[in-house]
Order: C-alpha cells, then structure tokens, then sequence
C-alpha cells in the first residue's frame, strides 16, 4: 500500500475526530452548567489527543518534514476529510448531544474493527482510543435517554435535532477509494459491515429514550470527498487562526 | 439544571487508602452524579474508586457546640498514640 493513500486513510478517520473535537472544544466555558461544561470539554480533549496520534503518524509517513500542526491547521477545506455530520454547529445543547451520539456509536464500531489491522501504529491508536470512546459513547447515550425521556420540551427539541441530523449518517458508511485500497490490505475497515450493528445500537437507546428514527429519503454525503457544508469554512478560519495570523507559531 | 440537588463527592486515590471528601457538585440523580464526579474530580487520574451521596443525607456537627463537643480532647495529650514506636510495616496511620 503506497503511503499516499495510507495518510488519505488517517485522515478520513482522523478528521472526523478532529473537527468533531473543534465543535465540542467551542463549547468550552458555554455549557449548560459547569458539571456539563467539564464533561463535554473532556470528550473534546480526547479527541484532540487521539487526532494528534493520527497525523503524528501520518506527518511520519509523509517524509516531507511535516509535523502534526501543518495538518491539522494548514491544509484547504477540500482537503479535509470529515464527515458533514461532525461539522455541523453547535446549535443547542439537545442538539450537541445528537451528534455526538450519533457519531459515538460509530466511532466505538470503528475502533473495534481498527484493532484487526495490520498496521502496529492504528492498532495501538485503537487500543488507546477504545476506552476513551466507551465513555463518550456511555455518556452522550444517557444524556439521550434523559432528554428524550425528560420534559415534554426536552423531547421535542431532541427529537426535532434528530430529525435534523439523521439524513447525515449514511455517509458515515460509504467507502471511499482510498478506504477500498486500505481494505484490500488488510490495514483499513469495511465499514460497510458495520451499519447493521449501528442502527441496532442506535435504536436500542432511541427506543428507551422514546425518540424516533425519522424516514428519511435523501441522505446528505460529500464530506469524505472533501464537499463540505457551508458551517466548514467558519469552523476552519477559527480552528486555523493562530497559524495562518503568525505562521510557524508554538505554544 | 437549577434543581439539581447537591451531591457530597468521595474519592479513593488508590487501594488500600480510604475514600476522601473531595468537594460537591450538581447532578439530577445517582447515576448522574457519579458520571459528573468522574469528569470534574477524576480527570486527571485522582482516583480509582467514586462515592456519592446527596448532600441532605449528611448530618453535620453545629459550629457553635464546637466548644462543648472538641475543645475538651485538646488538654489530653495522652490519647494521641505519640508514646508507641510504630513498626515500618504499618502504613498510613
């Protein structure tokens, strides 16, 4: 496998973790009460550990002398890789929930399957990443449950978020190029295979938070070809600031 | 979120020592708590083991009995255990 297509394959994982880490990081001191606040800056903290793990590795393979931040703050729009679910915004904290739910329960799948590669560095990523996810996955499941569950309010707005961000999932399970070649070596996931297992994971916890999946019929896809919505280009000018302000720029 | 009892959170930093208070927090239930308690007072690996408990279940000494009830122990000097010579093999006492 040629390692150009090694790091495009880190970085439709990795990217995901890392935009997903962006949004929930601008949430930083805005959180409905402190307890949350925490709660949900820790989850952004994890990913941005693990999204370091992922381009420190790719900034290797690359050979150019890159580091982790060229590619995590110096790369265009189109050559982001994330998914459109994780670049959505922050709009309420029902809504932030959702989201995150909805791309735990995939992540944690992912992982899992991940810890089957035959590259030494994404199985031990894996490895660290799973119980990290476990958590996350623990956590944005029973604030479902609690929400859904909750006040007549609470189950409206959560409801009305779902609604919203459904039509974003099936993306998470399309194969790009680069994720056929990391399959067919045995280093990438099928996560074609993993959809039953999502909806069946999702539902579980939908169904105790009396929440519906609603029908949708178009699903929204782009992001893992770089086609990202219109919330991508304001994520990416505050997440790319410091760097393009003062180039070269450490901490 | 206003409605939230207060929870008393306890932590044990390792086995084999006791849990401690380590401070309070809002959550609406047990569960709730314990999952709040991990984040605020565990993220930087504090501890191995989590206790909660609502804050009105604890029944507290009243400041103003503290002449009556502590200040008496203070001219006792010989309840402290100073004039043993403990072996190194206990620890934490």
């Amino acid at each position: 496998m040629k390692n150009e297509n090694l790091i495009q394959y880190i970085y439709g994982i990795a990217d995901n973790v890392l935009i997903l880490g962006q949004r929930l990081s601008e949430l930083c001191g805005h959180g409905p009460n402190l307890e949350t606040d925490i709660a949900c800056t820790n989850i952004a903290l994890d990913l941005l550990g693990q999204t370091r793990s992922y381009y420190q590795y790719a900034a290797q393979l690359s050979g150019e002398g890159k580091t982790e931040d060229d590619i995590a703050f110096l790369r265009n729009e189109r050559q982001y890789k994330n998914v459109l679910l994780v670049e959505q915004p922050n709009r309420h904290f029902g809504y932030v929930i959702t989201r995150q739910f909805l791309f735990d329960a995939f992540h944690l799948l992912l992982l899992e399957e991940l810890q089957n590669s035959k590259d030494d560095t994404l199985v031990a990523i894996a490895k660290k990443g799973i119980k990290e996810v476990s958590y996350h996955q623990r956590f944005s499941s029973d604030w479902i449950k609690r929400l859904g569950d909750g006040t007549q309010e609470s189950h409206k707005k959560v409801q009305e978020a779902l609604d919203d961000l459904w039509r974003f999932t099936n993306e998470l399970f399309l194969m790009t190029e680069d994720d056929k070649i990391a399959l067919e070596n045995g280093v990438g996931v099928n996560v074609l295979t993993l959809q039953e297992k999502y909806n069946q994971r999702i539902k579980e916890v939908l169904d105790e938070a009396t929440l519906t999946i609603p029908e949708t019929k178009y699903f929204q896809k782009g992001g893992k070809q770089g086609i990202h919505s219109e919330h991508m280009g304001y994520l990416l000018s505050d997440l790319q600031y410091m760097q393009r302000t003062y180039p070269n720029m450490k901490w | 979120m206003r409605n939230w009892p207060l929870w008393e959170v306890f932590v044990r930093s390792k086995n084999g020592l006791e849990h401690r208070h380590f401070g309070s927090l809002h959550a609406a239930d047990a569960e709730m708590a314990l999952e709040n308690a991990r984040d605020v007072y565990t993220r930087r690996s504090e501890g191995v083991s989590i206790w909660v408990v609502e804050s009105k279940h604890i029944t507290a000494s009243n400041p103003e009995n503290s002449g009556e009830l502590f200040e008496p122990a203070q001219d006792k000097v010989y309840r402290h255990p100073t004039f043993y010579t403990l072996p190194d093999e206990v620890k934490h006492m």
